[in-house]
């Protein structure tokens, strides 16, 4: 375990001595402090706005610093080559493969926090009121729902050497899941055969990402979540990390790495 | 005196996946056995396999047939790792991270505790002459620094067994030196250096044995002293008679 948490502690430190997440977090302070000082259509409920603006940053902010940061990690170390002397250690596969996990995750993480203290800050100095609990849940579930993004990409790293496209190939599988991912099932329902059963295939196969999004609770405050539920949809993020861990590890066990 | 490095039969097979499949052979029946506190060089032309033979050694590259053992483990097991140090060729190390963080993540690798890590950072950053730029970054550090920080990671964990790929290229005349001294200081402390090297006055100098290869092949092996009469001159006619190089003059 010594060893995943060394490995996880340089993702870490490579996050905060990059300027990817500086960038993302000034942006996104920009443009929801600019959305909180429009009064759009003299509404008294502006607040609502600002939540949504905010919440959909913090999405998309978390989700290109969960895959750039994670997209880059094992074909920068082939490419740098500093996995030699690593593996020249007494490191396991596996143990770089969950280290570079941990690390992305909890880097992840701790930009997921900052965004929403902020998002707490902006919101709460408004509406002087603070629904925690609510803020708590969602958190967890988007760093939940972070961790399978980041097994996915971590997997995809495996298979295409270039970062770039593997962020691309990441972002494009999340954003149609997020986005589409919930309706297949409709959709295959007006479909005729093969189509009906390859578009069920892939409902039942892909990882529901969207039922961890529960931006519309904090925003319209709808109350907390279910604990149970929480728990479940939590249990669902572990099953599927798991997997494209395991898939990540049989991809990259007996790779040849030449110096 | 006891075998700590030994190679039996070892094959490596390299296949490209393009239009045209190809097999290279890097390595056939590769014979190696280094013994304790030895200072053994590896010798070969570019392209004879050496690095794939070091590759091998450190679990990179899987063997197509044969095996390969350090301390008697066969390399394809982690544990045969934990008493090896390895510097390789070129240095590749996380280049927002100072010399200290450095071999504190290596040191937490090797499961040293806080104190004796701390020990062993100031030890070996003086040994390598890089105590007053410990705190800096290593993308700031010049080739010979950064060689320097490459030493001192392989050392780390007080190895019994050093894997050193070429760890004088690109220096300058000085950072030979010191690279040279170094390695001389291990091997009076006992330790085991494997060594592979184009320098062949560097390697007359400290190694007590050599093996030499080309094109995947042993071609000898022996005391540096037995090879050097041998062939009437020094370990550079060694070994461009063994490699089978005709001088101009010669021919």
């Amino acid at each position: 375990m010594n060893t995943i948490w060394a490995l996880a502690g340089v993702v870490i430190k490579e996050l905060y001595r990059r300027k990817d997440f500086y960038v993302l977090f000034v942006l996104t302070a920009l443009i929801t402090i600019a959305a909180g000082m429009v009064n759009f259509f003299n509404d008294p409920k502006i607040v609502r706005y600002v939540k949504d603006i905010c919440m959909l940053l913090i999405w998309v902010s978390a989700l290109l610093i969960a895959i750039v940061t994670t997209a880059r990690q094992i074909p920068a170390e082939r490419e740098s080559r500093t996995i030699f002397p690593l593996l020249a250690k007494p490191v396991t596969r596996w143990q770089f493969i969950l280290g570079k996990f941990l690390g992305c995750w909890l880097a992840t993480g701790m930009a997921l926090l900052v965004f929403y203290v902020f998002f707490a800050i902006i919101t709460g100095s408004r509406e002087q009121y603070w629904p925690w609990l609510t803020y708590l849940q969602a958190i967890w579930l988007q760093w939940a729902m972070l961790a399978v993004v980041i097994a996915l990409s971590l997997c995809g790293s495996i298979i295409s050497a270039a970062p770039s496209s593997t962020t691309t190939i990441c972002f494009i599988a999340v954003a149609g899941i997020l986005l589409v991912g919930g309706h297949l099932n409709t959709v295959a329902l007006h479909q005729a055969q093969p189509l009906q059963t390859i578009f069920y295939t892939i409902y039942f196969l892909i990882p529901h990402l969207e039922w961890f999004d529960i931006r519309d609770r904090v925003v319209y405050d709808w109350g907390l979540l279910n604990w149970l539920d929480c728990v479940r949809a939590t249990l669902y993020a572990a099953a599927y990390t798991g997997l494209f861990l395991l898939l990540t590890w049989l991809g990259f066990r007996r790779k040849s790495l030449n110096t | 005196m006891s075998i700590i490095l030994k190679t039996e039969k070892l094959r490596v097979e390299f296949t490209s996946h393009e239009f045209r499949q190809t097999t290279k052979i890097a390595l056939d029946s590769l014979d190696l056995e280094v013994n304790t506190g030895e200072v053994f060089g590896f010798l070969g032309p570019n392209g004879a396999g050496k690095t794939t033979a070091i590759n091998v050694l450190l679990g990179f590259v899987p063997p197509t047939r044969g095996a390969a053992y350090l301390f008697g483990i066969d390399v394809r097991q982690p544990i045969a790792r934990q008493r090896i140090g390895y510097l390789p060729e070129m240095t590749y190390y996380y280049k927002f991270l100072t010399a200290e963080e450095l071999l504190r993540f290596y040191a937490r690798i090797f499961g040293l505790p806080r104190t004796e890590a701390d020990k062993r950072i100031d030890q070996l950053l003086k040994l390598v002459e890089l105590e007053p730029a410990r705190k800096r970054p290593i993308k700031s550090y010049s080739k010979g620094m950064q060689q320097r920080v490459g030493l001192a990671q392989a050392l780390i964990n007080n190895p019994d067994l050093l894997i050193l790929d070429e760890p004088t290229s690109g220096l300058d005349p000085l950072g030979r030196m010191q690279v040279r001294e170094i390695i001389q200081r291990l091997k009076n402390e006992g330790k085991t250096v494997f060594f592979s090297s184009h320098e062949l006055g560097e390697v007359e100098t400290v190694c007590d044995r050599v093996a030499i290869i080309n094109q995947g092949e042993l071609k000898a092996s022996g005391r540096v002293s037995d090879l050097v009469a041998q062939h009437h001159g020094n370990l550079e006619k060694a070994f461009l008679d063994i490699i089978g190089y005709q001088t101009q003059s010669a021919s």
